[in-house]
């Protein structure tokens, strides 16, 4: 009933056996990659923009004003990195209404792979944004005796975003193949819808978790958007 | 009883506790985070964008606890350490 991707061959490459993990993930970043290569071929700055680049530009100014709402910070810094999360495990969920796709989210390879990216991006960040000293006195606040349980919370904070991803994506993927057991037909629809939803919400979620998690070490000289320029 | 049926047994009920128990917890939690967000939104329709993001943070916190529960028990179903010794045990 619970399928291990990772143990799944799909074909085999150079004497590798490529996973079900591995090949799922590819034919999303495939799907990602090739969409918007076609769509930003053609950019145009006139007046009149074609249909797919409004639904682009709709999607990066989105993802733009909410990174610059949740840090207060410059979006474009978090926006490479926290976009692709969200564009990533937005669009794996989706395609999981696809028949025999395997979500990649739904192996826990996938999902830790990413929160080592967050775990690492945090350190990155925190020096970017504060220096060394400015990041290390993070773990002494408010007080030395904090160290050991600020060490650990980077870590279980971070690994938490992979289980939570994990424990959502698998539970959705168990519900739906018991009722496939009980009642193939009709029954298992509701539940489907119940899964895209949860599946957006998870990548938002995961995006939103990770860029609260960099952002935690504001800067030091704080940023003031355009937009607040224009206003006041 | 032989150790493979108690080894058997004893993860079947250890895995209906851990899902009951462990769901209990963050639905309570959960239900009391969504009545005090939604009062807040009547109380403030103009925050209502700022409430429900705070929303989502808090509800995907509070659920991850609940998602603890579910992979530790599909961990004692599907890939129970002690049932495979037993079986390996039992086929010597």
């Amino acid at each position: 009933m619970i399928e291990v991707l990772d143990k799944i061959i799909i074909f085999r490459l150079f004497g590798f056996g490529i996973n079900a993990t591995l090949f799922y993930t590819w034919i999303v970043m495939a799907v990602l990659v090739v969409g918007s290569w076609l769509i930003t071929r053609c950019l145009k700055t006139t007046i009149e923009v074609g249909k797919f680049q409004t639904l682009l530009e709709m999607i990066v100014t989105t993802i733009r004003d909410q990174i610059h709402e949740v840090s207060g910070d410059n979006p474009a810094k978090y926006l490479p990195i926290m976009g692709t999360f969200f564009l990533f495990i937005a669009m794996t969920n989706l395609m999981t209404i696809i028949p025999w796709f395997k979500a990649p989210t739904a192996s826990l390879s996938t999902t830790l792979a990413f929160s080592v990216c967050v775990f690492c991006a945090i350190p990155y960040y925190g020096i970017k944004n504060a220096g060394i000293k400015g990041y290390l006195k993070k773990f002494i606040d408010p007080s030395p005796v904090m160290l050991p349980l600020n060490i650990l919370s980077d870590f279980s904070s971070t690994f938490s975003l992979a289980f939570r991803l994990y424990g959502n994506m698998l539970s959705g993927a168990v519900i739906a193949s018991v009722l496939m057991m009980l009642a193939p037909f009709l029954i298992p629809l509701p539940m489907q819808i119940l899964g895209l939803v949860t599946g957006m919400i998870q990548a938002y979620i995961f995006a939103l978790l990770a860029i609260v998690y960099v952002s935690s070490v504001a800067p030091t000289v704080p940023y003031v958007s355009q937009n607040d320029t224009k206003g006041n | 009883m032989d150790p493979i049926t108690l080894i058997g047994a004893m993860s079947v009920l250890a895995a209906g506790l851990c899902i009951s128990i462990g769901g209990v917890g963050p639905a309570l939690g959960e239900g009391n985070t969504a009545a005090n967000a939604l009062r807040a939104m009547a109380q403030q329709p103009d925050e209502a964008s700022t409430i429900t993001r705070t929303l989502f943070v808090a509800m995907a916190m509070i659920e991850s606890t609940a998602i603890y529960a579910f992979v530790v028990t599909v961990l004692i179903l599907y890939f129970n350490p002690f049932w495979n010794y037993a079986v390996e045990m039992a086929s010597k």
